[in-house]
């Protein structure tokens, strides 16, 4: 890595050709170009490290503020107001407290509430898991015909949003007295969970040699215990990568959840949906206790998710590098 | 990436398979083409998805013809498009997503293209940026009520700045709702964007710069070209969720008036007025303009070139 400076004209393009004579650069071919760059040229010019802002950076620092700013009073508002005692007209509540969250607690029953959407979750993961990760094996390893339409019936109750396929599926739940019962609500919050487990697992498995399978296979090993004993082992990073989304994504799932649920099935948001929905006769501030509270939870799962997972695997499956994450 | 197809030899198959016939067993001929007893694992979850999305989607449109006050199998559809009140909803829907999507699908562009490199606190920022996925559209509604309300902080700032001499409105209308959609929306298309983007080879780029391309040319005629069908498949996906647009259009929104969307009918004629058969008819009508949209998306869409990224994608 000769530390050759280049003309300062062009300075966005890393490791132009007409620079430097050396064919390729010691890094790896598929680094994109910038951590190179700045490699090499913080030792000869630390000045350029103080970089202008060029309007495309400042429209990217301006959105970004933008929308900080506004989720950050978003979330601050309720927030504040958990803690105050009375707040109308003023920048902040007169005083502090932290009566509400006892009131919420009582108020809303939110013991069992939580131990509901404890339930919940913990079984959706179980189930979906066990259905999703040998669908997603064999759709990561075979070729076969009709696999398009498989792939999408897989796909599509993750694109179709759930309030579209959530009233027929809960009209059908009612006919077979399903919905109002905790099991009513884990059924339907399976649809987009099962899929989406076999979404996020499709690229790890795809990751694992199949060769490894071979070896087994030709020491006598079974489909089961080729499962069990070779597959599942080294599948566990994406195992609980997976089973972490299905849990933010069930704890988060309004719309499903409402409309299956009974009064004593409901999850915490929807809890909060029917607390929000017909205020009135309760405090404002144990309402907004009640969300701090569902905003923590949900930060304590979100904050765990991102150990295992990449932030762009929420909404797709994995495509960046692994190191990348 | 690499999907080698590896078939496991049956018990007691290799010497029948050696044998030069001219018709090898079914078994082995299914095999061939990737049908054999792994496909078994799938049944699980094709089971269920047909039990439980397929046959409640068909269920309720079959139950959408079969109207419970009777009046031909098309008096729900009729009943629906008959009444202004309950027609309008599909364009208050259509004028709700559609500027959300455009909004969510543009801003993401420039934001992604300038943080798709790594750098210092690129985890914070994604960790903050994925936090509103998290948060749910209640969250955000209770939120934005205090936020945006009259005697909220924004409306404070905006008067003690002086840039406004009255409250702006922005809850209990329209504004409120498409708030509450950009900010659970915008997460989303920024980290699909920026999947898409991180799969353009960056080579190519670097291609056009040593051919003299500026900045703005390489944006224009290189990046965008191979970044417009994944824009197309993010703009479809924003749309389909701004659509259904449920918990915010009623609490932040004015849910009998300029944010009665289609969703809120939907849920009202089948949970409140116990009327399955139109709520099912409603949401196939949901259903039939969001396929309708995003098939206009996908056709402009296939003009688009559409080859190798050279990326990992």
């Amino acid at each position: 890595m000769s530390g050759t400076p280049e003309d300062p004209g062009a300075p966005e393009v890393p490791g132009t050709p007409g620079t430097s004579e050396a064919p390729t650069a010691p890094g790896a071919p598929a680094t994109p170009g910038r951590p190179r760059r700045a490699r090499r040229t913080r030792p000869v010019h630390p000045v350029r490290r103080v970089r202008r802002l060029r309007p495309g950076a400042w429209v990217t620092v301006l959105v970004f503020g933008f929308f900080f700013v506004n989720l950050a009073g978003v979330v601050g508002v309720p927030l504040v107001d958990s803690f105050g005692t009375r707040w109308f007209t003023s920048w902040l509540p007169e005083g502090w407290t932290t009566k509400w969250y006892g009131s919420a607690w009582r108020e809303f029953s939110l013991g069992q509430v939580f131990w509901t959407t404890a339930l919940v979750s913990v079984l959706v993961v179980a189930v979906s898991l066990a259905i999703g990760v040998p669908a997603a094996y064999a759709l990561a390893r075979r070729d076969f015909p009709g696999k398009r339409i498989v792939m999408l019936l897989f796909l599509l109750p993750i694109l179709v949003p759930p309030i579209t396929y959530g009233i027929p599926l809960a009209t059908v739940l009612y006919k077979f007295q399903l919905a109002g019962t905790l099991t009513g609500v884990v059924l339907a919050n399976l649809v987009p969970s099962a899929p989406f487990v076999v979404l996020t697992m499709t690229p790890f498995i795809e990751q694992i040699d199949p060769r490894i399978e071979a070896a087994a296979r030709m020491c006598g090993a079974r489909t089961a215990s080729v499962l069990l004993r070779i597959i599942a082992p080294l599948l566990l990073p994406g195992i609980l990568a997976a089973s972490v989304l299905v849990l933010v994504r069930t704890v988060g799932m309004f719309e499903l959840t409402f409309l299956t649920a009974g009064p004593d099935s409901q999850t915490l948001i929807v809890a909060l949906y029917y607390a929000v929905f017909s205020a009135g006769i309760r405090t404002q501030q144990s309402i907004d206790a009640m969300a701090v509270m569902y905003t923590l939870s949900m930060l304590v799962l979100l904050v765990i998710a991102l150990r295992f997972v990449n932030p762009t695997q929420l909404v797709t499956r994995v495509k960046e590098d692994r190191t990348a994450g | 990436m690499t999907r080698v197809r590896e078939h496991p030899p049956p018990p007691g198959a290799a010497p029948r398979a050696s044998a030069s016939r001219a018709r090898p067993a079914l078994r082995h001929r299914l095999a061939e083409r990737g049908v054999d007893r792994t496909l078994l694992l799938l049944a699980p979850g094709a089971v269920f998805l047909v039990l439980l999305f397929c046959y409640p989607f068909l269920y309720g449109l079959q139950l959408s013809f079969q109207p419970q006050r009777g009046g031909g199998a098309l008096a729900n559809y009729r009943a629906f498009f008959g009444d202004p009140y309950l027609r309008e909803t599909v364009w208050i829907t259509l004028g709700l997503a559609v500027p959300v999507a455009l909004v969510n699908c543009l801003a993401a562009v420039p934001v992604a293209f300038r943080t798709r490199g790594p750098f210092r606190g690129r985890r914070l920022i994604t960790t903050l940026l994925v936090m509103p996925i998290t948060l749910g559209t209640v969250l955000t509604a209770q939120g934005l009520l205090g936020y945006l309300g009259p005697g909220g902080w924004l409306n404070k700032t905006l008067l003690a700045t002086g840039i406004t001499d009255t409250p702006l409105e922005l809850v209990h209308n329209y504004w409120g709702v498409f708030a509450s959609l950009v900010i659970t929306g915008f997460p989303f298309s920024y980290l699909l964007t920026l999947s898409y983007l991180t799969g353009i080879d960056p080579g190519l780029e670097q291609a056009a710069a040593t051919l003299g391309a500026s900045k703005r040319q390489r944006f224009r005629h290189v990046t965008l070209p191979l970044l417009a069908p994944g824009l197309a498949v993010t703009f479809c996906l924003s749309f389909v969720l701004a659509f259904a647009v449920f918990p915010s259009a009623q609490l932040v929104g004015d849910p009998r008036g300029e944010t009665h969307v289609i969703s809120i009918e939907a849920y009202q004629a089948a949970f409140q007025k116990f009327d399955y058969s139109l709520g099912s008819a409603i949401a196939m009508v949901m259903a039939a303009v969001m396929t309708a949209v995003v098939l206009v998306v996908l056709a402009w869409r296939s003009m688009l070139y559409r080859g190798a990224t050279g990326g990992k994608g």
